[in-house]
């Protein structure tokens, strides 16, 4: 997954659900079709209810990683 | 599409833009819409103070008496210290007070044949909660010659009805006059001041309003064009029933008879 070229990011540390979807999805819908966007997140419970809610809104889900201690990403592929 | 949204309102429109029908898309053109809405009373309120909290930007009311403890059973917007208060300017405070990326705009007038045009012009949607059938024929005929999506309901005892004229597609959408081509002869229908009303069933009501103008802005779901919602709050029961276009419809047939607005007189203008 080194090779994947993210076109936008989004820093939401600090955030908890919903926000943390509802701040993620307001930059996907001003995205186009086939960019990526890489999501910072340290709420736990963010780490999986931001990629199902993305995936039930037809986006594609690239990659859920933790990245530090208590820091996760989210990449996303906006599909529509 | 680009849309900028503070902090304060993405979380006041979370619920919204979490549905994939609405988004942070759809929240924009609801803080871009305008709507008119006719009369502040046991319609109005709900649909009003749903419209608002909604975020639909421009919220224009019609309204020229003012508050009385008559009202109070129903008139959500009111309260007990603005009695004697013009209805729009309380109508305001009400709706400033919940949500203030809203723009009031108060008509502080009774509706004739003179301003009803220049009243309703500017607006997207136009929601009819008027409590008598001059003004509900006025308002139809004038949304009629503007191309003006209307949401008309009414309310008596325990009875509510409700539907939807698109007269942006008129080919398509009846209009109020093949349901009732002239305003019945005076009398025959009583209002709700003479008739009473149980108040929760404007709240009904005008929230199914309030719902029909969202869709309408959101273009979601399917409007209630073409069908008359009637509700029974003694049994709770909707009932939905087909609304054809009239042929012989003196206002939207091919060979109309009404070209022009109509003012009917008021058969009475009792108050208690």
């Amino acid at each position: 997954m080194e090779n994947i070229q993210i076109d936008k990011e989004l820093d939401l540390k600090g955030e908890v659900c919903p926000f943390t979807f509802v701040k993620s999805k307001l930059i996907l819908e001003q995205m186009n079709p086939g960019e990526i966007l890489r999501v910072i997140l340290d709420y736990e419970p963010s780490v999986e209810n931001v990629p199902k809610s993305m995936k039930e809104e037809g986006q594609d889900i690239l990659e859920v990683k933790q990245i530090d201690k208590g820091l996760w990403e989210v990449i996303v592929r906006k599909v529509r | 599409m680009s849309f900028q949204f503070t902090e304060e309102q993405i979380k006041r429109y979370s619920r919204h833009i979490i549905l994939p029908e609405v988004g942070g898309k759809g929240q924009k053109k609801l803080l871009d819409s305008k709507v008119l809405v006719i009369g502040a009373g046991g319609l109005g309120s709900p649909s009003l103070y749903y419209l608002a909290a909604a975020g639909v930007g421009t919220l224009g009311i019609v309204d020229f008496d003012v508050v009385d403890f008559s009202n109070l059973q129903r008139q959500i917007l009111h309260s007990t210290d603005r009695v004697g208060m013009p209805k729009v300017e309380s109508a305001k405070k009400t709706i400033q007070a919940l949500n203030p990326d809203v723009n009031v705009i108060a008509h502080n007038e009774k509706i004739h044949k003179n301003n009803v045009m220049d009243i309703i012009k500017d607006y997207d949607i136009v929601l009819d909660g008027s409590d008598n059938f001059p003004t509900r024929f006025l308002i139809n005929d004038a949304c009629f010659f503007l191309g003006k999506p209307l949401v008309s309901a009414a309310i008596l005892r325990f009875e509510g009805q409700l539907t939807t004229f698109d007269y942006r597609d008129k080919n398509n959408s009846p209009c109020y006059r093949c349901l009732f081509p002239e305003p019945p002869p005076p009398g025959l229908v009583p209002s709700c001041q003479e008739a009473g009303l149980l108040g929760v069933v404007g709240g009904i009501m005008g929230t199914l309003q309030a719902n029909e103008a969202l869709k309408l802005i959101l273009d979601i779901g399917e409007p209630l064009v073409g069908k008359l919602l009637v509700f029974d709050a003694l049994h709770t029961e909707f009932n939905v029933v087909k609304l054809r276009k009239d042929k012989g419809c003196p206002l939207c047939s091919e060979n109309p008879k009404i070209k022009e607005l109509v003012e009917y007189e008021q058969a009475c203008d009792v108050r208690f």
